[in-house]
């Protein structure tokens, strides 16, 4: 028998939110490691696979989730990486701030004529506007990048539509809430 | 009754809002892939401005950087870092330029130049 006084334990209560933000961002960060593995023409050029979840989160959940989801996943993935407080995650951070911040007010967008290809296409662009805004300021203070703008920003919109897609299809597949499975 | 398809029917206001993207790049391209001509060049050292050029004349431009003297070489217009003491001479391998906002940079020497267009707010007088 243990004497409750002499070892405490400390518990934390967690609630079924919590388990689903925690299962759906460990999703999130597994997408965003495979991404850091492969190969890409142009730093800073990448599918962005990981904010499907966030935006499947958005649509099944509610924003706040979706923000919860996607914070973790860039804390948690650039521990794994290895790059926490490094540029990369001060792009990956100003870039899931503000598609956080244009999800915020997407989010309200009539559903009868915007899709997730919309917000994800949104998402994209902030998240691109972010990391370039962190590189003029910070990383490259010079005009000099103005130069590669136009080619980042057709990226953002080719993968935006392209996660839009996936997400819409994601959604159909999955037309129940995730929390049926309630532990 | 047909069954619906998994990837769903586009919306009105998904193709809207993909038709102003598309829009809103291709301006991105046009407002900042111009082939204006310059007409200045400007050279920083460290992080202050050095020096501001027409290249309208032709001149050659020594800079005693950290490491040793930059030479940047104005001719026709253009401008290209001539020769540098960098162990890689990626700066002088970037070659002439002479396109608005084009810039070139030696990290080892700390020394940056970049053209500026002929539009100014202020313009200097020489007397």
């Amino acid at each position: 028998m243990t004497q409750p006084s002499k070892n405490k334990r400390i518990e934390i209560q967690t609630t079924s939110d919590d388990h689903h933000i925690a299962k759906l961002a460990a999703f999130a960060i597994g997408l965003h490691l495979l991404e850091a593995a492969l190969p890409s023409p142009l730093p800073g050029v990448k599918p962005g696979l990981a904010n499907i979840i966030t935006l499947f989160v958005l649509y099944r959940f509610d924003f706040a989730t979706a923000a919860w989801v996607s914070l973790l996943r860039v804390f948690a993935s650039s521990l794994l990486l290895g790059n926490f407080l490094s540029p990369t995650f001060a792009l990956s951070l100003s870039g899931a701030l503000l598609s956080l911040a244009a999800l915020c007010f997407a989010q309200y967008l009539p559903r009868r004529y915007f899709s997730a290809v919309t917000l994800s296409l949104l998402a994209a662009f902030a998240h691109m506007t972010g990391q370039l805004l962190v590189v003029r300021v910070w990383l490259i203070p010079n005009a000099g990048v103005a130069y590669l703008i136009p080619i980042f920003m057709v990226a953002a919109l080719v993968f935006g539509v392209a996660n839009g897609l996936l997400t819409n299809y994601l959604l159909r597949i999955n037309p129940v809430r995730l929390d049926e499975d309630k532990g | 009754m047909v069954k619906p398809s998994k990837w769903g029917k586009p919306l009105l206001g998904d193709v809207l809002v993909i038709i102003f993207a598309l829009l809103f790049v291709a301006y991105l391209f046009k407002s900042l892939w111009h082939n204006e001509q310059a007409a200045k060049l400007q050279i920083r050292l460290g992080d202050k401005i050095y020096a501001t050029y027409s290249l309208d004349q032709n001149r050659d431009i020594n800079i005693q950087g950290p490491i040793g003297v930059t030479r940047i070489e104005i001719a026709n217009g253009k401008a290209r870092f001539a020769s540098s003491p960098c162990p890689n001479q990626y700066c002088v391998h970037q070659g002439w330029l002479n396109h608005k906002g084009h810039a070139a940079i030696c990290l080892p020497n700390q020394v940056s130049m970049e053209l500026l267009g002929g539009k100014k707010p202020f313009d200097s007088l020489n007397y």
